[in-house]
């Protein structure tokens, strides 16, 4: 247990980030903070990719002209795909927080609850 | 001549993709230039998406398109047990295959179909057409890549340009609608995300071929024994991808985001994303169960068949449910939109039947064929339903059942494309909706799952209940006198039967010959309210293709017999 915690603690790590984020995307009654548990989430997700490259004593995985054919390098696969995870998340949080402000100039609230008192009156 | 379809490929994704930032170039220039641009890059793509389909579709050709050519083509690797390893996908690879060449002309058909009915009613900005052509290089993404994450990432561009083009009605219920669609979307996304990192985690791959090879245990990438189907990592991946999918595809109870979003949107994007962004996801789930996943893998233990289980559960819910929610809702959209709830609900029984493990080879056959025509089908009928909604709207302001009393007689051809339209979704012959519902029962048949039998026939009776109502409002309602509408568009035969009205001739306005119905049959375009040339358009000839495309049942079910024996033989490779 103790050794699962000391050598798999990112894994434990990204369990945590998603529960967390999606918790918040499920419970939060403010927009801006689902925003941020999305965000949360999918940070989550980057992590467990980045580990799954993770190579003991492993160097990056830049292979200079002279390499040796023995030596271990990081799966770089993994961190390119978190590279575009990245930056589908950018653009997602960006029309996001566009909507957020278009919603707050027309209802004057971030909050869910007030958002649909508001628009169960009109 | 095969080299020109495998360039064809890429192009189908570019070539949208590209075209998405000509309006806004262009529209430096000139104003209102987006309609123009899209409407060519757009009959680019058709041309292109007609070659490639005819070669996929009737040749039956599985074609690849390698994104690097050689430098990133298929490499053997060593592993570190001193075998090498044959064929090893670099880079990503565009896959055409018979199921994805339907999808393609779907695509490319309903994208410049749709632009004739934005002419009018659309959203006009020169931004609204660089999102619309780059939801459509996005979807053509999903319909032809092999890769496992490539998918995830053409989703998410034909997510977020959904979004974006929902939010482009500029009214403020419809900002609501897109954040809901985005936090569902994006929480579906990553679900799938998560299921493709614990498939590559324990496969060492992505390439669907590879995925699906290493699977079984016929090669391995990753000192992996045998076949991994028992393997709890590569289960629980299955049921991320299966409830990130189901999300993007609308199934209850994860279908929250949609009747908001088709209800909220621009009529323009209501039309588009009706037919094919829930169509995206479920083609996109109908690809990885079937092929990457196989029948293989859902016979290899307790776990997989439960998981299934549970999958065909949620979805004959969300049948059930969504009819019902379609029968209690008052606003003709929102009714439309729970329909699809139910509609896709079928599509996924379709999906779930071909691969369970109490189907036999004529169970499989019945639910592909079922999958692949209700896929296009419903497109058709629910995008020619929200058109001749939104024509209806523009022409006489009606968007609740209760307002649509007695509209016949005023405009008959819209009234008798709803009722085609409307009879299709039902599932009444000789429609292609009656074609794929009908597959889709006898794979349940045969496969001897009774309750989803049951689900299915009362589903029908269920969606003749909400169709009806519209239709008797339509023709038998009288019409009442407070809609505050001119009354001079009252056609002049009093027998309120259809077509037959307004061929009479005794119209007042101007007429215009229209393109899809019979060319002297005059069609008014004008009158109280707007409905263009272009909407009508749209709407007749959805209603028209619906029973073309019945008629050809046979054809639809002969492309699909190469995905049949594919999914059988519990091979990745279609016409390998």
């Amino acid at each position: 247990m103790l050794e699962t915690l000391a050598n798999r603690y990112t894994y434990i790590l990204f369990a945590l980030l998603v529960v967390v984020g999606l918790y918040m995307v499920v419970a939060s009654s403010n927009l801006v903070k689902k925003i941020i548990g999305l965000n949360i989430f999918q940070t989550g997700l980057f992590l467990f990719f980045v580990t799954t490259a993770f190579v003991d004593g492993g160097r990056s995985p830049v292979i200079p002209k002279e390499a040796d054919a023995g030596a271990a390098f990081a799966s770089p696969l993994p961190q390119v795909l978190v590279l575009t995870a990245i930056v589908v998340g950018v653009a997602l949080t960006a029309v996001a927080l566009a909507l957020v402000i278009r919603i707050y100039d027309a209802y004057g609230t971030l909050e869910e609850e007030t958002l649909r008192e508001v628009r169960t009156d009109e | 001549m095969s080299e020109v379809v495998e360039l064809a490929l890429a192009l189908l994704v570019v070539v949208p993709v590209l075209g998405a930032t000509l309006p806004l170039a262009l529209g430096l220039l000139r104003d209102q230039v987006g309609w123009a641009v899209a409407v060519a890059v757009l009959a680019v793509e058709a041309g292109l998406a007609a070659r490639v389909a005819y070669d996929l579709a009737i040749e039956g050709s599985r074609v690849v398109h390698v994104l690097g050519g050689e430098t990133f083509g298929r490499k053997s690797q060593e592993l570190s047990s001193g075998e090498s390893t044959e064929g090893f996908a670099v880079g990503i690879e565009l896959v055409g295959d018979p199921l994805s060449g339907l999808v393609v002309a779907l695509v490319a058909g309903v994208s410049l179909g749709v632009l004739a009915f934005a002419r009018r009613s659309g959203p006009r900005g020169n931004a609204f057409y660089s999102g619309y052509l780059l939801l459509t290089g996005g979807l053509m993404g999903v319909a032809l890549t092999g890769d496992l994450f490539n998918l995830f990432v053409f989703l998410e561009i034909s997510g977020l340009t959904t979004y974006a083009l929902v939010a482009s009605g500029r009214s403020a219920p419809s900002a609501v609608a897109a954040l809901k669609y985005l936090v569902l979307g994006t929480t579906g996304a990553s679900m799938y995300l998560i299921g493709v990192g614990y498939i590559f985690v324990r496969t060492g791959a992505l390439n669907m071929v590879d995925v699906s090879e290493t699977l079984a245990g016929n090669v391995e990438f990753l000192d992996t024994e045998g076949a991994l189907y028992g393997d709890p990592l590569v289960v629980a991946a299955f049921g991320f991808i299966a409830v990130g999918l189901a999300t993007k595809a609308a199934i209850f109870p994860l279908h929250t985001w949609q009747p908001d979003a088709y209800a909220e949107a621009p009529d323009t994007v209501t039309v588009y994303i009706s037919a094919l962004a829930s169509t995206a996801a479920a083609y996109a789930l109908a690809r990885v169960t079937w092929f990457v996943f196989t029948p293989a893998f859902f016979d290899a233990g307790a776990a997989n068949r439960r998981v299934l289980e549970f999958l065909l559960v949620l979805a004959a819910t969300s049948v059930v449910v969504g009819s019902a929610l379609a029968a209690m809702q008052p606003r003709v959209k929102r009714m439309f939109a729970y329909s699809s709830v139910a509609q896709f609900g079928l599509i996924v029984i379709g999906i779930g039947v071909a691969v369970h493990p109490a189907a036999g080879e004529q169970a499989t056959r019945f639910a592909v064929y079922g999958v692949g025509i209700h896929l296009v089908g419903h497109a058709v009928i629910k995008s020619g339903l929200f058109a001749t909604a939104g024509a209806l709207s523009a022409a006489t302001g009606a968007r609740r059942v209760g307002e649509y009393a007695g509209l016949a007689r005023e405009r008959p051809f819209l009234a008798g494309g709803m009722a085609t339209l409307g009879f299709a979704l039902v599932g009444v012959p000789p429609t292609v909706g009656f074609i794929g519902k009908w597959y889709v029962a006898l794979g349940a048949v045969e496969a001897e799952h009774w309750p989803l039998v049951t689900v299915i026939f009362v589903s029908t009776v269920l969606s003749l209940l909400y169709m009806a109502r519209v239709l008797e409002k339509l023709y038998f309602a009288g019409s009442p006198d407070a809609t505050g509408e001119p009354a001079e568009e009252i056609a002049g035969s009093p027998g309120g039967a259809g077509g037959a009205v307004a061929a009479d001739g005794g119209d007042t306005a101007e007429s215009i010959t229209g393109e899809s119905a019979d060319s002297d049959e005059p069609v008014t375009t004008d009158g109280g309210g707007s409905a263009s040339l272009g909407m009508m358009a749209l709407a007749l000839t959805a209603a028209v293709l619906t029973v073309v495309l019945g008629f050809a049942g046979s054809e639809l079910s002969a492309v699909l017999d190469p995905v049949v024996e594919a999914v059988v033989d519990a091979a990745p490779e279609v016409n390998p």
